[in-house]
């Protein structure tokens, strides 16, 4: 009995799905084209189309599902910019007429809604040309609709999206440079005070009085981030001074590679302290990997051990208040320091004393007193100055271009928005250029009944 | 002082440069990716020295009966039961293609002793340390938002109003103010759609020749439609009902998350990658070498 009524539904299946197929002719979509992706070394192709009349929006009962992308090789070698240019081979690079959808499998796939592939498996200076087909229920097939000239991927040398980036980290890049070795040769170097930094010595002396340890915190991220490498500098800092005043450094660490890294560096500083017989490798150690297993591990020490000073130097995620709130419970001085934006504002309000972003990046150079260092401060305001100056000159230009609707300015703001800062970097803007002049003529046939509040 | 200093600073010089290479040419990208990859398999290697730190640390801790030394036992219990249900995969279920092999079974199987102390043991751990982040917060706002001069006042006015505008009740305060909603209800019902439609694209900014309503553009509306979208043009400019609508909390805090904070997230942001691309140099030019160690 269950078998035969599995026959019949088998059957059903099979007559309403090859019924519905017979059914359905679906439009192809139109317009394909295929264009090498920019800024790559030549792996990539873009392939966009226009929509099948087919897919409508919100329709409930959709009989096209997505669109399926063919290609084949057009030609290796040198490659093509037209069919035209194969000359008595054009016939070999069309699809087939018959072209089978059955036995050829698609190089890929996306579904209805989309209007671009971007086919990644491409080799350069290969020439390809691209088929894109609508596929519905039950295995059906829009007519294929093919690219109007085949497309080589060409290998970029340079990307120059990144050109303006390139030329403004240069120009930081050098003015940092010349001020290490104006430093070097002896050039007066002046930095203000910054409270964070200055509280080192008030921390670590105050620990010493009340013979307790100091706790050092290096961030939850590994040695290949930048914060804690910045964080291990300032450790080898306050290992001095705890070297200096003999006070107990202590150093949980959240990765090994951390923990090698800062006995290293910690005693180093006790050996340039004259100090080697302070030094205790087992002060500095590894608890957990794990964020939340770190944090209670901190804890635990914060509660059973009293620290007087807490350091946190580094990378710093949703632990940071937990850490220093915990640290304030037990009546702790807090120094913090982090380059993360979303935990400035929870050290800031918790702990004593908080670097914020560059301070941070600067305390090794300001604890340090190395003058080679304190020249790579010089060259970060230099930095600034030129932020300050594309900022200011970014304002005018947005004033200007929305109060006398200067085409100049509008394309100047645009170079500098889309060009120098954004993405295109030696892109050719063209069109960006033509969207700007349809919105002018817009403005200029409007007629005078809106803007209420100007008029 | 070749191994422990030149050496180094070479490699330190070397990888840096080649990874600034690879944000600019493409050619260098999959360079950039092995280091990384080399950079992995250092860290994993390292968790050895990381382990074996573990472990002696907490042994020396218990048989020296340190005060805590209990919580070294149970980290030594944890460590070892993990270590050894996950290593040699004790209760996990071989796969179908050798059932009789159990060193085939994955270590991560649903339903596996290992997955069950991760999904019953670790994971419900974590989330009650992150869920008392909440606590900490409290107490920490409690101390932040006292009035205590000038700027922790304005400090304080300024968190309330975005702590309130961004729950219902602050929407309900100021409700009484005029929106693009209440001006459509002054509307016949059959225009309340359009006026709504339209008015929304005003208030993003458009132009009354660029708004559109059903997929016809303002320039081929009917004559009736155009000085209704006009109507509405003109009275969502009017700085009356601009002034009005910005004090309602929730566009108030809008605007102070776009303009002030926006702005101060921003120098905060632009100091931050000049001092990434000052800290970098040092090290690629090995201006500061305190990471390294010592000279001996």
């Amino acid at each position: 009995m269950r078998t035969a009524m599995g026959l019949v539904l088998a059957a059903l299946s099979v007559w309403t799905t090859s019924s519905f197929a017979a059914s359905v002719t679906l439009a192809p979509p139109t317009d394909v084209s295929a264009e090498d992706v920019p800024n790559d070394v030549g792996t990539q192709v873009l392939v966009t189309w226009k929509a099948s009349p087919d897919e409508r929006e919100g329709e409930a009962a959709r009989s096209l599902e997505g669109y399926a992308i063919y290609r084949i090789i057009a030609q290796t070698g040198d490659g093509l910019e037209s069919i035209g240019e194969a000359g008595a081979n054009a016939s070999e690079l069309g699809f087939p007429a018959n072209f089978d959808f059955e036995d050829t499998q698609p190089i890929g796939s996306v579904t209805y809604g989309k209007t671009q592939f971007v086919d990644e498996n491409v080799e350069a200076g290969t020439s390809y040309l691209y088929g894109v087909a609508a596929t519905g229920l039950g295995d059906t097939f829009s007519p294929l609709s093919i690219a109007s000239a085949p497309v080589t991927a060409k290998m970029q040398w340079f990307n120059g999206g990144k050109f303006w980036f390139l030329i403004i980290t240069g120009i930081i890049s050098i003015v940092i440079i010349a001020f290490v070795r104006i430093a070097k040769k002896g050039g007066e170097i002046r930095v203000r005070k910054i409270a964070g930094l200055e509280a080192v010595n008030e921390a670590v002396g105050r620990a010493t009085e009340m013979g307790k340890p100091v706790l050092f915190v290096p961030g939850i991220l590994d040695i290949n981030d930048i914060q804690t490498v910045a964080g291990i500098t300032v450790l080898s800092n306050v290992a001095k001074t705890a070297a200096q005043y003999d006070a107990r450094l202590r150093v949980p660490t959240a990765r090994s590679l951390v923990m090698t890294t800062a006995r290293e560096t910690v005693e180093a500083a006790y050996l340039g302290e004259g100090r080697p017989d302070a030094y205790n490798e087992d002060d500095i150690y590894y608890l957990t990997d794990e964020q939340f297993g770190y944090t209670a591990g901190v804890q635990g020490v914060m509660v059973r051990e009293r620290p007087a000073a807490c350091f946190y130097m580094g990378a710093f995620y949703a632990e940071s208040l937990i850490l220093a709130e915990t640290a304030n419970s037990i009546g702790a001085i807090q120094v913090a320091g982090t380059a993360m934006p979303s935990q400035l504002p929870f050290f800031v309000a918790a702990c004593d004393y908080t670097l914020i972003g560059e301070e941070f990046f600067a305390a090794s150079a300001y604890l340090s007193h190395d003058s080679e260092q304190l020249g790579s401060l010089k060259g970060q305001d230099i930095g600034k100055v030129i932020a300050a100056g594309l900022l200011v000159v970014g304002c005018v230009l947005a004033t200007v271009a929305v109060t006398s609707g200067s085409r100049g300015a509008r394309i100047a703001e645009m170079y500098i928005k889309h060009n120098i800062l954004g993405a295109d970097g030696l892109e050719p803007n063209a069109d960006k250029v033509a969207q700007i002049d349809a919105e002018l003529e817009s403005q200029s046939q409007q007629p005078n009944t809106g803007g209420g509040g100007d008029s | 002082m070749i191994a422990k200093r030149t050496i180094p600073l070479l490699i330190a010089a070397f990888v840096g440069i080649l990874l600034i290479a690879t944000y600019f040419i493409p050619l260098t990208e999959s360079y950039g990716a092995d280091a990384m990859e080399m950079f992995i398999i250092l860290a994993a290697a390292a968790m050895v020295l990381g382990a074996g730190n573990l472990l002696l640390l907490n042994l020396s801790k218990i048989s020296n009966r340190q005060p805590g030394w209990g919580y070294a036992a149970i980290t030594l219990l944890a460590f070892f039961v993990t270590l050894i249900i996950g290593l040699f995969k004790i209760g996990a279920m071989p796969t179908m293609s050798s059932p009789d092999n159990a060193w085939t079974a994955p270590v991560v199987q649903e339903g596996s002793p290992f997955w069950w102390i991760y999904q019953y043991g670790l994971v419900p751990l974590t989330a009650t340390m992150f869920a008392m982040l909440a606590f900490y917060i409290a107490s920490a706002a409690f101390r932040a938002f006292r009035a205590k001069n000038l700027e922790a006042t304005l400090l304080l006015g300024t968190a309330f109003v975005v702590l309130l505008g961004q729950v219902y009740a602050g929407v309900w305060l100021t409700s009484f103010l005029p929106d693009l909603a209440s001006f459509a209800e002054s509307f016949p019902e059959d225009l309340r759609g359009f006026v709504t439609a339209v008015g929304m694209q005003i208030e993003n900014g458009a132009p009354l020749t660029a708004v559109a309503y059903d997929g016809v553009s303002f320039a081929n509306m009917t004559a009736d439609q155009q000085g209704t979208a006009t109507v509405v043009s003109e009275h969502l400019n009017s700085w009356f009902y601009q002034l009005l609508n910005g004090l309602r909390l929730e566009n108030l805090t809008q605007v102070i998350l776009d303009v002030p904070q926006k702005a101060g997230n921003r120098a905060i942001m632009i100091g931050i990658a000049l001092g990434i691309v000052s800290t970098s140099l040092k090290v690629i030019l090995g201006v500061d070498r305190s990471y390294l160690g010592s000279e001996d």
